[in-house]
């Protein structure tokens, strides 16, 4: 006989299971008739929060479409979790991927679903030549076809305090334009008692990676990677030699001081001890927010001897969003999908994002936008990196690097210059090893995703 | 003469095991299985694309020269975390353990570290040792020793030794204490008055009745420097400078996690299982046969 209280059981028992079922429905679970889209993003706050203000603007301005974002961790966990998700055959509709994990999302083809075909797919207008051709180069395939939606890009620059400027009887205004003129300015700034004249952030990213694009010199062969998966590493060539030496006497003379790995020295500049610092110009808000100093930002220093006709575009870095595939998706999903991306696209989204986070626009349009209301005006400096990011044409060289494994390959070059800075080896050692170690990791890659 | 217990039921014995034998199974031996089979393919990071590549992985691991170094690291850091834990914890619990004032706050401090997160005590590490920020890096820096431990790698390794030390120290801690505390009395008290000192007193009685603690810390320190200080590691150093505090464990997340080699990593995991498995069977075939269990 049924008793009260197994009666309560069983129909607890039957809701939980209910919900369950509920909950193992595909994401299209009816929310009010609208369609459910997971978004997984890797921003911490207070970015991840401006982010979400984003979408909420969107499921707000429509009734068709809910996107649920959820932040799973920095850019490589999200990256894992979403591989991971997707070997579970449960992938999230988008997800947020550094730059660095372009090449391994374009080798993924069945787990991803390009950009530019989904737009086509669902009859979305969607127009590629809207966006920065550094940014557009970046995610689009070898034929020029847009692989992912680029959002939150930025770039390296530079950061001088000039309060210690001044103090070493340097003019402020005008901060070092190319790097003799840099290691004048160390050398001044050390001479009036600073412990660290120069740092830099993201060794690899900005002292590699850009110093290439600076100077059209190819980073791999293959035109950096974009040419097949057969890429190797070219960074033997003088202009790397040549400035990896330049920091590493540097850093014996006491003009450059080595911060750590990724974005680790970030610290150094807001905090007043270094007075110049090369990082990503995301670091703005954060130098707004802690230094109690005048400073100022400027592009990256060039080398005269390797960039006769001037230095070119630099290239970018931050993250765009990817649409990835899963067993049991709709066509409805597809289309809730587009919808949302092609509110991201707008020009005054990409305009106010920018002003809000210090990212750079990823779209002619946006910078337009931030000019007309007088943005720059206000805060010197923040046209710096999409100057930077615009000056020139891209060239096969400044267009960005398409290789397998890239944050394997920059920690292997973070590791291999922590040795040269140690003093164990000398930078033609240095990058020589980076190579050698390097093209395993492209060779592994190239085996693991050829077939 | 050993006792037997006997059941009733034939089924009973196999229905009370099964639990334990289902944990085992889920958690041990299906991870093991899977380690295994992807240590002998390659594979891309979305599983779309499988090749059985035979030993491969496990040759390229252990043709790669930065592999041996990571051993060596490993070895060293393995060897001088087991030894400080213990060691700390020993003196601190003999300490405890003898008649002060105030002994049962000592011990509750003891015991706290033990409860920190390793995360979030590497966290406290790096505002006492670094050179910018810390203080105990910028008074050493202040006093013109040049402690950079983010490009010296053997102020590195020391730093992630201490740190790996401290967490552990605690746990030793308690077990050598209850150790203590179940050495009777009166063997003290004879051999006090006996005329041993209280140096010879620990050497000769406190110390063996004490070794089959020390010998279960001892297999745990050593899994725990192995498998567990990954979280230190990773907060404090990631590794570096260059692979300077790159343990076996930490490059198995590296290449596993970050890397996206799934088939290296899986190599190096099997690679690992089989060292602590031997490295357990030494200590119970070797060290155990000088315990005294009572």
């Amino acid at each position: 006989m049924l008793t009260r209280r197994k009666l309560a059981l069983l129909t607890g028992a039957a809701a939980t299971s209910a919900l369950l079922f509920a909950a193992a429905l595909p994401g299209t679970a009816l929310a009010q008739g609208r369609t459910v889209i997971d978004f997984w993003h890797g921003l911490p706050q207070p970015l991840g929060g401006q982010l979400e203000q984003i979408v909420k603007d969107f499921n707000d301005s429509q009734q068709a479409v809910q996107v649920n974002p959820s932040f799973k961790g920095a850019y490589p966990e999200t990256m894992q979790a979403a591989i991971a998700a997707f070997r579970a055959g449960n992938a999230p509709h988008i997800v947020q991927m550094f730059e660095v994990g372009t090449a391994t999302m374009m080798a993924a083809g069945p787990a991803v679903k390009p950009v530019y075909q989904l737009m086509q797919e669902t009859g979305a207008s969607f127009d590629a030549d809207a966006y920065i051709p550094a940014v557009k180069g970046y995610y689009s395939s070898k034929d020029g076809k847009m692989m992912a939606l680029p959002f939150n890009s930025s770039t390296a620059i530079m950061f001088y305090n000039k309060d210690a400027f001044q103090k070493a009887g340097l003019d402020p205004a005008k901060p070092p334009a190319t790097w003799p003129e840099l290691i004048d300015a160390a050398k001044k700034l050390k001479a009036s008692g600073s412990t660290c004249p120069f740092t830099t952030s993201w060794p690899t990213w900005v002292q590699l990676e850009q110093l290439g694009a600076l100077h059209n010199t190819p980073f791999a062969t293959q035109a950096n990677g974009y040419g097949g998966l057969n890429a190797e590493l070219k960074i033997d060539a003088p202009i790397y030699v040549k400035h990896v030496q330049t920091l590493i006497d540097m850093q014996k003379e006491g003009l450059f001081k080595y911060g750590g790995r990724d974005n680790k020295p970030d610290a150094l500049f807001p905090s007043g001890e270094c007075a110049m610092i090369q990082g990503s110009s995301s670091l703005r808000s954060r130098i707004l927010k802690e230094a109690n100093f005048a400073w100022g930002a400027a592009p990256l220093p060039y080398w005269p001897e390797f960039a006769k006709d001037g230095p070119k575009n630099g290239i970018i870095g931050g993250a765009a969003f990817w649409v990835m595939t899963s067993p049991k998706r709709t066509p409805a999903e597809y289309k809730a999908v587009s919808q949302f991306f092609t509110y991201l696209a707008k020009p005054e989204v990409d305009a106010k994002w920018h002003m809000d986070t210090g990212y750079v626009p990823v779209t002619l349009k946006g910078i337009e936008i931030a000019k007309a209301q007088g943005y720059y005006e206000k805060n010197p400096g923040a046209d710096v990196p999409a100057a930077q990011l615009t000056r020139t044409p891209t060239t096969e060289n400044s267009m960005g690097l398409r290789l397998g494994n890239l944050p394997e390959i920059r920690n292997i070059i973070q590791e291999e210059l922590e040795k040269a800075f140690q003093g164990q080896q000398d930078a033609k050692q240095a990058l020589d090893a980076s190579i050698k170690r390097g093209n395993t990791v492209l060779r592994n890659f190239e085996r693991a995703n050829k077939g | 003469m050993q006792r037997r217990v006997t059941f009733d039921n034939r089924l009973l014995p196999y229905l009370l095991l099964a639990p334990q034998v289902a944990v085992t199974l889920v958690f041990f031996i299906w991870p093991a299985a899977n380690a295994i089979w992807q240590s002998v393919h390659l594979q891309d990071a979305f599983g779309l694309r499988s090749e059985f590549v035979w030993f491969e992985n496990f040759t390229h691991v252990l043709g790669d020269p930065n592999y041996l170094d990571t051993l060596k690291v490993t070895v060293v850091f393995s060897i001088a975390v087991t030894v400080l834990a213990m060691g700390v914890a020993l003196l601190l619990a003999v300490l405890a353990d003898s008649k002060i004032k105030g002994a049962r706050a000592y011990k509750t401090l003891l015991i706290w570290p033990y409860a920190l997160a390793p995360a979030v005590a590497a966290v406290l590490w790096i505002f006492i040792f670094n050179p910018d920020i810390g203080s105990f890096g910028k008074g050493l820096r202040a006093l013109g020793y040049d402690w950079d431990y983010r490009l010296n790698g053997g102020q590195a390794l020391v730093m992630v030794i201490l740190a790996a030390s401290w967490k552990q120290v605690s746990y030793n801690f308690i077990f050598f204490l209850a150790g203590l505390q179940a050495i009777p009395r009166s063997v003290m008290e004879a051999a006090g008055i006996d005329g041993a000192g209280p140096v010879r007193r620990f050497w000769t009685i406190t110390f063996p009745l004490l070794s089959p603690t020390t010998f279960f810390l001892l297999v745990v320190d050593v899994v725990y420097a192995f498998f567990e200080t990954f979280g230190t590691i990773h907060a404090l150093t990631q590794g570096g400078p260059g692979k300077a505090t790159e343990t076996l464990i930490f490059r198995v997340y590296q290449d596993g996690v970050v890397n996206n080699d799934l088939g290296g990593s899986s190599a190096q995991s099997v690679i690992l299982m089989v060292i602590v498995i031997a490295l357990t069977a030494v200590q119970f075939r070797f060290v155990e046969r000088k315990v005294h269990y009572s």
